[in-house]
């Protein structure tokens, strides 16, 4: 078990240092979209606690990800406070909405859930636009790239990319911490056998809604550091694709895994891209086909399909 | 109050179309327990055949009757070989199967027909009927009727024939309809397929009022999950009158609450989903899910 956990953190290690080294090889736009990758990893890892690790879908995290990148917009445009601080303030601000929406949520399972949460998904568009005199109806609010702190030579794309790196292994390492304890073990029982849960004393009620509450916190996060990366926050860019697209993440990653989102943050980021060149005329079509495809290949998700390679291997040694 | 009626009678009509996509939304669900994410641009892919065979010079009924056969053997097909392969994998990944096949849908018919809004032909008169002063739109009543007819035939179908019965065992419970000799694979591609039709009559019926492109339906899916939940997903009479319901108050509200006005008009839908999902999670006429313990 020893050996296996020291080979992880190799990797983990590894991975770390090729990230911190990809803004020296990278032009600007390539390293642009690794920093979109690392903000969906977040916002994956923030659904994936929900779906994955307690068993409630969402079909409405791309709501929590538009209010986080509004708080961050309008506390620098209308307020000009200092953008680091406009982070924690959306995640708490998401963490409180989240947690409130939990609690009628608490009714609702399965399907049921995932459209009630699919029906705030739709809602946010239109809401955002009819709030105009703070959001700035449909033009959107246009900020401008926070720069390096002095004395490090660093382009804003450069610098943004280590912000959200920080910020990524920050919260995966919150998050592993807080998955792998008492907390962790009491949130998959309630997905597992939710009345089991409860006869060991676990508090069902309260460990669902503050999970949403989490999880919504995380995806508000990534939201306010897209808001920075874009520097543009526009209604239409929250639509209800975007939260589609969370769960085709989480699901091509792996469900209840934390590198899971890693993998899934890659797929919504370069897989339209590849298909667009693969077919200008019909770029959603091959987009589709590679989703089924990989769903066919690996029923269980990238990680999945890794742990299976991985357990074939060692049988195959041992 | 000649407002309030002429309001009420048009909320039906679009209704009656949420609710015809509701039904086939419920279908797929009864039989399958999937929701079907696809469902709106297999219906619209539907009408795009009927508008070719139309273009080619065939007579509406014929088209009509030819393009809900066609939905039908596709809706089997696609259930025997995209939907198959991950029969036994979690629910999510079938979900995600289904995402992936409303992209290749809406793609493949941008593709072959354009983006371009095409005009498509009522079968109905266009002279609207007049009641006191009351307008009927003459399409707005035929498309509910054929609506209904639909549903009577569906219940006809699902409470008297041998078939009917054996799907809904099938999708009851599977191992034992197994075992009393039912095919329980081709039950479910079946539902598929009848779903498929009754979202093709559905797109048939729309196209008309929305005029018909590949996006056509991605607005009236969203209406039809709403009339889906306030019905209950468990009854399909109750889709098709939530369907009626969310049609008539969308139009009440949009006319009468001025805060609300046309900006707002979706977000009153939603905010009564998660009213009705909170006071009655099962929907108005669901069946209370049973839980063993």
């Amino acid at each position: 078990m020893s050996r296996g956990q020291g080979w992880r953190r190799a990797i983990v290690l590894a991975a770390i240092a090729i990230a911190c080294a990809l803004p020296f090889l990278l032009s600007n736009f390539r390293l642009f979209q690794f920093t979109q990758v690392f903000i969906y990893a977040i916002a994956l890892l923030g659904l994936n606690i929900l779906t994955g690790f307690n068993g409630q879908i969402s079909l409405g995290h791309g709501a929590f990800y538009a209010l986080g990148a509004y708080t961050t917009a309008i506390m620098i445009d209308r307020w000009s406070v200092p953008y680091g601080w406009t982070i924690p303030v959306a995640g708490l601000l998401c963490l409180t909405a989240g947690f409130l929406f939990g609690i009628p949520a608490l009714r609702l399972e399965g399907l049921y859930l995932a459209l009630a949460t699919f029906a705030l998904a739709l809602a946010v568009p239109q809401i955002l636009k009819y709030f105009e005199h703070w959001t700035g109806g449909s033009q959107g609010i246009v900020l401008s790239k926070p720069g390096a702190p002095l004395g490090l030579t660093l382009s804003p794309d450069q610098w943004l990319y280590f912000v959200t790196l920080g910020v990524l292994i920050l919260l995966f390492v919150l998050g592993a911490n807080l998955l792998r304890g008492r907390t962790g073990r009491a949130i998959v029982a309630i997905r597992d056998n939710p009345i089991a849960a409860q006869a060991m004393g676990v508090n069902g009620a309260l460990y669902k809604s503050l999970t949403f509450g989490v999880s919504a916190a995380y995806t508000g996060v990534a939201g306010a550091l897209s808001a920075l990366a874009i520097a543009f926050v526009a209604p239409d860019a929250f639509n209800v694709f975007l939260s589609i697209t969370f769960l085709v993440g989480i699901v091509i990653g792996g469900l209840a895994s934390i590198s899971g989102a890693i993998f899934g943050g890659l797929f919504v980021q370069f897989v339209p891209n590849w298909a667009q060149e693969i077919s200008k005329a019909a770029p959603w079509a091959i987009y589709g086909i590679f989703l089924i495809v990989f769903m066919y290949a690996m029923p269980r998700g990238i990680v999945g399909a890794l742990r299976l390679a991985g357990a074939r291997l060692a049988r195959f040694r041992g | 109050m000649e407002i309030f009626l002429q309001q009420v009678v048009s909320g039906l009509a679009t209704g009656g179309i949420y609710g015809s996509v509701a039904l086939a939304l419920v279908m797929i669900y009864q039989a399958t327990d999937v929701v079907n994410f696809a469902q709106g641009e297999m219906a619209m892919f539907s009408t795009y055949l009927a508008w070719s065979m139309l273009n080619a010079g065939v007579p509406y009924w014929a088209a009509f009757f030819a393009t809900l056969a066609v939905a039908f053997v596709c809706g089997v097909v696609i259930e025997r070989v995209v939907i198959r392969p991950v029969e036994n994998a979690p629910v999510l990944t079938i979900v995600i199967v289904c995402i992936g096949l409303l992209v290749i849908l809406n793609s493949v018919a941008g593709w072959i027909y354009s983006y371009i809004q095409k005009p498509f032909p009522s079968p109905f008169p266009e002279k609207p009927i007049t009641i006191g002063n009351v307008f009927f739109g003459a399409h707005d009543l035929g498309a509910l009727g054929v609506t209904l007819l639909v549903l009577l035939f569906l219940y006809v179908f699902f409470r008297y024939t041998t078939l009917g019965l054996a799907m809904r065992a099938a999708a009851q419970n599977p191992v034992s309809s197994r075992l009393c000799g039912i095919r329980v694979g081709w039950m479910l591609a079946l539902g598929w397929g009848l779903a498929a039709l009754v979202g093709a009559v559905a797109g048939l019926m729309i196209a008309p009022i929305v005029f018909l492109d590949p996006t056509m339906m991605s607005g009236i899916l969203i209406y039809a999950f709403a009339s889906a939940t306030l019905g209950g997903f468990t009854s399909p009479g109750g889709a098709v009158l939530g369907g009626l319901l969310v049609g008539v108050i969308e139009n009440l509200v949009g006319t009468y609450v001025k805060f609300i006005g046309t900006e707002l008009k979706l977000t009153v839908a939603l905010a009564m989903i998660l009213v009705v999902l909170l006071v009655r999670p099962s929907g108005l006429f669901g069946r209370v899910a049973v839980h063993r313990v």
